[in-house]
């Protein structure tokens, strides 16, 4: 066992960073909590500072002002870290990628482990890409 | 000179195109001043639009903001109607009407969850998301999607809401209402959050028309503004409804309004279901073969406010101008107003009562100290504030009954 | 009042400072006013008339740079568009910040996307870019054809 399967072996946290997002996709990531989705009772946890989290979810488009801002949070984070891309913004900037303050889709900026396409993706579907990327490291 | 402390709250603030960065000036609890900085979620939706055909600029702006995925083609669609001089078919407005006033069911629930996660209250938030998923499903049944949900196109809507859902809608309503109103009983009768939301945030009926803000924001400090009565559009002539309106200002007042604006809905839904039910299947859309050179202007009542659509067009099939304003861009300076002289703990109340998306709040929020630029609170710490303050509350009031 | 005398009563009461009053459409009404005008109708609209402010929107013609502002009768359902050119040799204009706050936040990103200046604005800073970009450009400008 790779030290990285070892690190997300048990409860992973969570930390949600929101681009320039439409917040559907962060709606939809915090329906995760609530009782219908419940990742809690596998562990997980959004929590509020980076620092503490094993996964960082990035949904919404990043423009030039937020950019700097995702860096700081990715460097903030302890590694190794999983980074998940959410919804069609985060992957390819979506609607948004013509926009005049568009600053490239996330994996331009940061390495990106998970992609969850679908604007905005179920929260089944956010699960999903979770539990898959777990069980393929 | 005097000792203060920044905390800067934000930038994380998903809400229409500005997620914003509100830095609060504080001397020791109290708040003194406010100052926001925007842009973090600027996308250049206007410029975008300049180059999509009207067709393809209604999936753009059901992307502004999520939870209005529904007020802002409305509104553009009542704009482009306007320019082109379109009569929509009785049946399309019963529908658009139906999907709008979801919305305002889903969005509401949604403030009164992460209200009640502010002040520390998580049963509250459990349940109002857990109430509002039965309208998501609704909402899939109907459109095909849990959000952003593309009904709307110029002169009517996509899809028909088939006869076999109209009795599921009403089961789901009917499911939904006495959640509702348990909910209501719950926030409203609870003695702490009297508390914690009476006298906070205060909006006087002066500083809503200096700031111009509109929706719940306005009708709960009096001022009696909503464009579905205003400026009548789709159905809502047709049905019978009334517009709530509170005097106090306070963060209650506004739940209230929330609240009872719920019912609304829901009665409104309901008759515009039985309408559907009465008249036979039938048209939905007006073909509209080209839009002349000219400007409109559209508005729709979103959850939060009036939200307002300008095109300007000039015979092609893209609009020269699009003027977009979201209502929370009007509501969110009232902050200026609702949080100086609030302590620190209910600052965030008072900013969460205006009903941005400030899911963000408890991501990004740090508290400086200004002398040594060290973090001292975190987002987290913040919101723990805020409810260790109920708990506080809590314990007094309840340590004296018993 | 009905859009018809709204449009009259304008007409009578600034008399040549509005160039047009023409009802756009059912219940909007689109004003032609001289920008230097526009203080003194705003003022009118708001406190006489109780309008409330929407917004406002400012649009690059080509010829020349032109804003309209867009105020509301909650009362009638009267939107009233008040439109002003500007010259672009000099891009300028009277702010309605100090008559109320709401246009405060439009002013600024007006000045940011199209360059224009408010005078009088208490607070010009750019409320979008914050120094990351932007700086000298103005994107909702049309480019210039030779
Ligand atoms: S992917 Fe879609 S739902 Fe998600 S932020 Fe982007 S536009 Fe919104």
């Amino acid at each position: 066992m790779g030290i990285k399967s070892y690190c997300f072996k048990k409860s992973l946290w969570l930390y949600h960073f929101a681009g320039a997002s439409c917040n559907n996709c962060d709606i939809e990531v915090l329906d995760c909590l609530t009782p219908r989705y419940d990742v809690e009772r596998f562990g997980m946890l959004l929590i509020g500072s980076v620092r503490h989290a094993d996964v960082l979810l990035v949904a919404g488009s990043i423009n030039k002002k937020c950019k700097s801002r995702l860096l700081e949070v990715y460097h903030q984070a302890p590694k190794p870290l999983v980074v998940v891309a959410i919804g069609a913004c985060g992957i390819t900037g979506g609607v948004f990628a013509e926009g005049n303050t568009f600053a490239g889709p996330v994996d331009k900026i940061i390495p990106v482990d998970v992609y969850i396409p679908g604007c905005p993706p179920k929260p089944e579907a956010i699960l999903a890409g979770i539990v898959n990327f777990l069980n393929k490291s | 000179m005097k000792q203060k402390t920044i905390i800067p709250v934000g930038p994380y603030h998903p809400l229409q195109e500005e997620p914003e960065l509100f830095k609060l000036f504080c001397d020791g609890e109290i708040v003194t001043d406010i100052e926001w900085e925007t842009g973090y979620n600027h996308r250049g939706i206007e410029k975008i639009n300049e180059s999509k055909t009207f067709e393809q600029v209604f999936f753009v702006v059901e992307r502004i903001c999520g939870i209005c995925s529904t007020s802002h083609p409305f509104a553009f669609a009542n704009a482009m109607e306007e320019i082109a001089q379109v009569k929509v078919p009785d049946r399309a407005k019963y529908i658009r009407t139906i999907i709008a006033e979801l919305e305002r069911i889903h969005s509401h629930l949604l403030w009164v969850g992460l209200a009640g996660h502010f002040i520390g209250y998580n049963t509250v938030f459990m349940w109002a998301w857990k109430y509002r998923e039965p309208i998501l499903d609704l909402f899939e049944i109907i459109t095909g999607n849990r959000n952003s949900y593309a009904m709307f196109k110029i002169g009517g809507v996509r899809r028909d809401i088939d006869e076999k859902d109209y009795s599921k809608i009403l089961k789901i309503l009917d499911g939904v209402k006495p959640k509702a109103e348990m909910l209501m009983k719950a926030v409203i009768d609870d003695p702490v959050i009297h508390m914690r939301t009476k006298g906070i945030g205060i909006l006087t009926k002066q500083d809503i028309l200096d700031y111009c803000a509109v929706g719940p924001t306005a009708r709960a400090s009096g001022v009696d503004v909503d464009i579905r009565r205003d400026d009548p559009y789709a159905a809502y002539p047709l049905v019978n409804w009334k517009v709530i309106v509170t005097q106090e200002g306070d963060v209650f007042a506004k739940a209230v309004v929330r609240f009872l604006e719920i019912f609304e809905s829901i009665s409104i839904i309901e008759q515009c279901v039985e309408k559907l039910r009465k008249d036979p299947p039938g048209q939905i859309d007006v073909k509209v073969k080209n839009i002349p050179e000219g400007n409109g202007a559209g508005r729709a009542e979103a959850p939060r406010g009036e939200v307002f659509h300008y095109v300007i067009t000039d015979g092609s099939n893209s609009p020269v101008r699009h003027k977009i304003r979201a209502p929370s861009y009007v509501n969110v300076a009232t902050f200026k107003k609702s949080c100086v002289g609030q302590t620190i703990s209910d600052a965030t109340l008072a900013l969460a009562a205006v009903d941005p998306c400030y899911c963000c709040t408890e991501r990004m929020a740090h508290v400086y100290d200004s002398r040594t630029r060290q973090r001292v609170l975190d987002g987290r710490g913040l919101i723990q504030l805020s409810q260790q303050r109920t708990q506080t509350l809590k314990k007094n009031l309840f340590g004296k009954n018993t | 009042m009905d859009t018809q005398e709204f449009i009259d009563f304008m007409k009578f009461k600034f008399k040549h400072n509005v160039q047009r009053a023409f009802l756009r459409y059912r219940n909007r009404v689109l004003i032609d006013i001289e920008k230097d005008a526009l203080l003194k109708v705003a003022t009118f609209l708001y406190k006489e008339l109780n309008f409330r402010f929407i917004i406002a929107t400012g649009l690059d013609n080509v010829k020349a740079f032109e804003i309209t502002y867009h105020f509301s009768n909650d009362k009638t359902g009267l939107l009233a568009n008040i439109r002003v050119s500007i010259p672009k040799k000099k891009p300028e204009v009277e702010s309605l910040t100090p008559l109320f706050v709401a246009a405060d936040w439009i002013e600024r990103e007006i000045h940011e996307l199209l360059g224009i200046n408010f005078l009088n604005h208490p607070n010009m800073r750019s409320l979008l870019s914050g120094d990351n970009w932007g700086a000298g450009e103005y994107p909702y400008r049309k480019p210039v054809s030779e």
